[in-house]
């Protein structure tokens, strides 16, 4: 089971995550962030195979991937 | 051991005995011997000479090297100096210690390699961009400079700051007999600042880069406190024949060795002439002048160039004096000859007029 | 792809001050991840330069050097020859590198100099508002060549990897880019070659990443990545110019 975390507080939108994600499974959120973008996250539901494409494009190391036990969202 | 020394070497081996292991630099006459020595004798202790691309290059590898916390140096003359006029800014903003030694010569543009004190400015006054100070040392002898060097490379390192030592092309090509005691390894202090890898601790930081201005103010009030410091306990001079003297002479390098002819010629005229040779050029020997003020009747500034350590006299006496100035350039040495007239012509102002009045000539070639 | 992907220990937690889309982030998080996995985190000394990443002393956490623009290699010359059993990386753009900072770079490399250079190649001034760099393409519109660069008035672009493969001091020489995941992974591996063959004392390594600058080149992020693609690629074909191989 992958466990991939957005830190959506980092997020400035650039919307590479969700360009690369093979799944197309990352999309943008309607609400603004404390730094005024629209962040980009996982949709729920969505099932990640935890490829880390969108770990690699992101340029604000915002994007984590674990093993379920590390903690952040089971998809 | 007793041996003849040049002055482009004596900087050298000065700088060896003080500890410094790393020169980075670039040939220009008339100070091309002190590379070329540092190019047997670093090695021979175990240090790194490198001859650099350009004097751009070198004063950025004298910062890398500084920042790395090793006692480092480098020395060039005129345009070269100015090319390191920006690396100099930031040794200082960053709080690296260096040692930059130049070798005066005769300017501005390409100028010539002749010997010359046109650089005054451009050391006291920064030379560099932002609100900076370097320590500025002003040897007049071989010996002298060996002892300098070592005060260089101590102040730098106690104060976090860049040394300027100045000499010029004459000190940088005589030979004067020094004595070389069996030098002990010089201390150096410890420098937990350095970055040499983080290992066992946070990360340290050189910058010189604060992007909000109350910071970057933060910043240079405490440098103001160092030079303040700098100032109160580091002022240098020597005094001589000031006891009496009427008429002083202020000089200094080559040309208080002259002016020091014209002064003993002088007395033997039976005109109470005297010396003062600033040996820190900056912080200026301003207080030692005032006191001087007290029982002279005028100052002869005398210096290789159009004047510009006559400004710091005038500033320093505040026109509590007359201040005569005499001087030669691009490479021409003043004479002691020159100065003694001068010193006679004063002489006679003195005596035909009273104390309080101003002679009519201020400057004279 | 590993399964645990985090922020390197060699990153600090400041959130960077880079546009969206900026590929600085990127290289940044791969300098830093091969820094740890090669664990040299607490004996290497990096030199920021001046541009974009002028701040990267507060995103490294490492021991940090602050350059006068163009002077990183020199700065990393003295530090190293100081250090020599540091890793000394400098981090530079292309104004900082192949503008004012041509001489310390040719003479770094020539020297063969110990030291890593990571070159981030966006075809501009970044920092100071889009200006014409060396690199900037024929045609390419910016604040200073606003009808496109031309080259009767501004020559042609510089070429820094092919320039600096005629130099024998030189032990590793990568062009890379970062428009791709599969790019990604192998910018990454270019990085820790040239930080491998720097710690096997081989000389003088850089590695050359074309990268994004969503802001000056009018675009999307996704589109300034594609832009990259179209027209950086066959002005600067990626590749090893100087071969290197652990042994």
């Amino acid at each position: 089971m992958v466990r991939i975390t957005f830190r959506t507080d980092l997020c400035k939108g650039c919307g590479l995550c969700a360009e690369f994600c093979p799944r197309r499974i990352i999309t943008r959120r309607d609400e603004f962030n404390a730094l005024g973008f629209l962040p980009f996250e996982v949709d729920p539901g969505g099932e990640c195979t935890g490829c880390g494409a969108c770990a690699l494009m992101c340029p604000e190391v915002a994007i984590e991937i674990g093993d379920a036990e590390n903690g952040g969202v089971a998809v | 051991m007793k041996l003849l020394m040049k002055g482009n070497e004596a900087i050298g081996e000065g700088a060896v005995r003080a500890g410094c292991r790393y020169f980075f630099g670039y040939p220009i006459t008339p100070q091309s011997e002190l590379p070329h020595y540092l190019a047997w004798r670093l090695p021979e202790v175990g240090g790194v000479f490198l001859q650099a691309e350009s004097e751009l290059a070198a004063i950025n590898m004298v910062y890398g090297a500084a920042a790395a916390g090793v006692r480092v140096m480098t020395s060039s003359s005129g345009p070269g100096i100015s090319l390191m006029q920006e690396g100099i800014s930031f040794l200082a903003g960053a709080e690296l210690p260096a040692v930059i030694v130049n070798v005066g010569r005769g300017g501005p543009g390409l100028g010539n390699i002749a010997p010359a004190q046109s650089d005054y400015f451009q050391a006291t006054r920064g030379g560099g961009h932002g609100d900076y100070h370097v320590i500025v040392l002003a040897p007049a002898s071989v010996p002298e400079i060996l002892t300098l060097m070592q005060d260089a490379f101590d102040l730098a390192d106690n104060y976090r700051n860049p040394v300027m030592v100045l000499a010029d092309g004459v000190l940088g090509q005589i030979m004067e007999p020094v004595v070389l005691e069996d030098s002990c390894p010089a201390t150096i202090p410890a420098k937990p600042w350095a970055t040499t890898g983080s290992e066992g601790r946070t990360q340290n930081i050189i910058n010189s880069l604060y992007i909000v201005p109350q910071e970057l103010e933060n910043h240079c009030l405490k440098l103001a406190a160092k030079y303040e410091s700098i100032a109160e306990d580091h002022t240098r001079w020597e005094s001589y024949e000031t006891g009496d003297a009427d008429l002083v002479v202020v000089a200094y390098g080559t040309a208080a060795r002259i002016a020091k002819a014209a002064v003993n010629a002088a007395r033997r005229r039976g005109i109470r002439a005297g010396l003062v040779r600033p040996i820190s050029l900056w912080p200026f020997p301003s207080r030692a002048l005032q006191k001087m003020a007290r029982r002279a009747s005028a100052f002869l500034v005398v210096e290789m160039s159009l004047g510009q350590m006559v400004e710091d006299v005038k500033s320093a006496l505040a026109g509590a004096r007359p201040v005569h100035f005499y001087g030669r350039t691009g490479g021409m040495l003043p004479e002691a000859r020159e100065i003694l007239h001068r010193l006679e012509l004063l002489q006679e102002g003195v005596n035909s007029y009273a104390k309080e009045l101003w002679p009519t000539a201020s400057a004279d070639q | 792809m590993p399964k645990n992907f985090g922020r390197p220990q060699a990153l600090t937690s400041n959130p960077f001050h880079y546009c969206p889309g900026c590929s600085h982030g990127i290289v940044h998080r791969l300098v830093a991840e091969v820094i740890d996995e090669l664990g040299i985190k607490g004996r290497t000394v990096g030199i920021a330069s001046v541009g974009c990443s002028v701040f990267s002393y507060n995103y490294f956490d490492l021991d940090m050097v602050q350059a006068a623009h163009g002077r990183a290699p020199a700065v990393a010359t003295g530090l190293k020859r100081a250090l020599p059993d540091r890793m000394v990386f400098t981090y530079q753009g292309d104004g900082d590198l192949a503008a004012i900072g041509t001489a310390e770079t040719v003479h770094a490399a020539a020297r063969g100099e110990n030291i890593t250079v990571i070159f981030i190649n966006n075809a501009n001034f970044g920092m100071t508002g889009g200006q014409m760099a060396p690199t900037t393409l024929l045609g390419q519109v910016t604040t200073t060549t606003p009808e496109g660069r031309n080259a009767a008035a501004n020559g042609y672009p510089l070429r820094v990897c092919e320039m600096l493969a005629t130099l024998e001091g030189v032990a590793f020489l990568s062009r890379v880019t970062v428009h791709k995941p599969a790019m990604v992974v192998r910018a990454k591996a270019a990085i820790k070659k040239a930080i491998q063959a720097q710690l096997a004392g081989a000389g003088f390594s850089l590695v050359e990443v074309l990268a994004a600058c969503p802001t000056n080149w009018g675009q999307t992020p996704a589109g300034a990545l594609r832009w990259l693609e179209e027209n950086m690629l066959p002005a600067y074909p990626v590749g090893e110019f100087r071969s290197w191989e652990a042994c």
